[in-house]
């Protein structure tokens, strides 16, 4: 039998050998697996994982403290900046705890302008999380295929939002700015452009033998021990749990929109691959619904210019491309904000990385790490 | 407001022996009273909390985890004027829509609660993080260590009192 179906190792430290034959291997903070400036530090015996322990916070920037420094509008660029490519899911998720604090009613047209551009960019997500997997399995063209269609996405919502990357396009109350009939048309387009390509990349990835090897019961993490370590998004979604914050705790427009929660009950690595490919079309259905959905009108609720959300604590929980992420805000009535807790769904799916990783070969690790599909600043933030 | 959810509240406020909700959160707790308040989620994005003293939260979270419930997040307040940290647990559930949080507070001058990590694995990140920015220690926990600070930090940056 090939190497790569055993997930667990044989008893490694067995008699009196205990501690002797391990060795601690270091991987990163600079390494092309880790995405990032994430840190590793293994016990391994021979080339099987004993314990792996992460160190994180090479990239700490302390946006919690920012953001009792400066008022609730001067804080929405940082929310951009904690998972860079899932931008507009954070910005959404703040000015929405505000709107929740302040009570401030948003136009149904910026509600569909939000849910299409999140869409897109849950797209965009993973489509660059689908090209860095592969590199990190040792595929080098898929990640041309996949940032070739990230760029139609990067394209559509530059024109709209000024970034490609860091969009800071929502607003306490809608949006800076409306999108325009091309914008519209060429959404669209895209839409039936993603499919053709989708079907490409099945043939092209998912019916591969070699990948199939490398994912298909490798990394299982179950529905359990996501629910004890808080994980969420593909990862839960992957261990068969059809958990969702837009249908969990349903914001913005999406309870009109039809849309299915893909869910696969192996918890391992191909489960995830899964879910995400069909996620991309999930969100491709979303997009073309609200095209068709989306009325003409304002994009912009009257808020006063210097906000001051009422004394207390207020939460909002949106579904970002990575999982669950919740802002937790606390107001003393000023114009600045008393606390801002940031949940971010990296930081959960990593913390379950230490038991998920127990046993594996390295390079079945190294599988399941490029699964969960980590951003680094947003586990440091 | 569903029925299974107004009975799973008043599951926990029998079990906690909560008094009637008060109109202030928090104002009680130092002195060891439980209370539990329906709240909107509108408004709130929450459905309930409660405030309990900090040596029952390691209860508490085990009721929530016996009920299927996943630990969300561990916030830190410092409440500088009265004295007093304060330590949330927000909770969400896989399957039902049921937010929860619980609330304590412990004096500002001994910031001490136990760890909740062997309820819930995923709580000795928050906690270390917690106690990297406010410096209160969670007794019992596995690795207290910096987690998203330096190795060798001596400063709790969420402290209100805390000059770079």
């Amino acid at each position: 039998m090939n190497h790569h179906s055993p997930t667990v190792a044989p008893a490694p430290s067995s008699g009196a050998n205990v501690g002797q034959e391990t060795f601690v291997l270091n991987l990163g903070p600079q390494h092309p697996a880790t995405h990032g400036v994430l840190r590793l530090k293994l016990t391994m015996d021979g080339e099987y994982i004993l314990r792996a322990e992460p160190v994180c916070g090479y990239v700490h920037r302390m946006h919690e403290k920012m953001g009792e420094n400066r008022t609730w509008a001067q804080f929405l660029p940082n929310t951009s900046r904690i998972d860079y490519l899932s931008a507009m899911h954070y910005t959404h998720a703040y000015v929405a705890v505000v709107e929740r604090a302040a009570q401030i009613q948003v136009p149904r047209r910026a509600e569909f302008v939000r849910v299409i551009t999140s869409e897109l960019n849950r797209i965009s997500s993973h489509l660059l999380w689908l090209g860095t997997f592969l590199l990190d399995l040792g595929a080098f063209t898929p990640f041309l295929y996949a940032f070739q269609d990230r760029e139609q996405i990067l394209d559509l919502l530059e024109r709209v939002a000024g970034a490609r990357l860091t969009y800071c396009y929502y607003r306490f109350g809608g949006l800076c700015a409306d999108v325009d009939a091309e914008f519209l048309s060429r959404t669209r387009d895209f839409v039936g452009y993603m499919r053709r390509r989708l079907d490409l990349y099945h043939k092209l990835v998912t019916e591969n033998v070699i990948v199939r090897k490398r994912l298909v019961g490798i990394g299982v993490v179950d529905a359990e021990m996501c629910r004890r370590y808080g994980a969420t998004g593909p990862v839960l979604r992957g261990a068969g749990v059809a958990y969702d914050v837009r249908r969990a705790e349903p914001y913005s427009v999406y309870p009109e929109l039809d849309f299915k929660i893909p869910t696969y009950p192996e918890g391992d690595c191909m489960a995830r691959y899964l879910v995400r490919m069909e996620e991309i079309e999930q969100s491709l259905r979303i997009v073309e619904q609200a095209l068709d959905l989306i009325p003409e009108g304002p994009i912009q609720a009257q808020v006063p210019r210097a906000l001051k959300p009422p004394p207390g604590d207020t939460c909002m929980a949106v579904e970002a491309a990575r999982g669950r992420f919740m802002v937790r805000v606390v107001s003393d009535g000023s114009e600045v904000p008393y606390r801002i807790k940031l949940r971010t769904p990296s930081f959960a799916n990593l913390s379950l990385f230490e038991e998920a990783s127990r046993g594996l070969l390295l390079p079945d690790a190294l599988a399941l790490m490029g699964s969960l599909d980590l951003v680094i600043p947003d586990i440091d933030r | 407001m569903s029925a299974r959810l107004e009975s799973l509240v008043a599951d926990f406020a029998a079990r906690f022996g909560a008094l009637p909700s008060s109109s202030e959160p928090g104002a009680s707790a130092a002195s060891g009273q439980v209370t539990v308040q329906m709240l909107d989620f509108s408004r709130r994005g929450l459905h309930w909390e409660a405030v309990l003293p900090a040596e029952r939260v390691v209860d508490a979270g085990r009721w929530f985890a016996e009920r299927g419930f996943a630990l969300d997040t561990i916030t830190g307040l410092d409440w500088l004027a009265e004295a007093q940290m304060e330590v949330v647990y927000d909770f969400f559930h896989p399957v039902h829509f049921w937010r929860a949080a619980v609330r304590t507070r412990v004096p500002r001058a001994q910031p001490e609660l136990p760890t909740l990590s062997e309820v819930f694995p995923g709580a000795a990140w928050h906690e270390r993080e917690t106690h990297d920015f406010f410096g209160i220690r969670f007794v019992g926990h596995p690795n207290l260590t910096p987690l998203l600070l330096p190795e060798d930090a001596q400063f709790h940056p969420l402290r209100k009192d805390f000059t770079p």
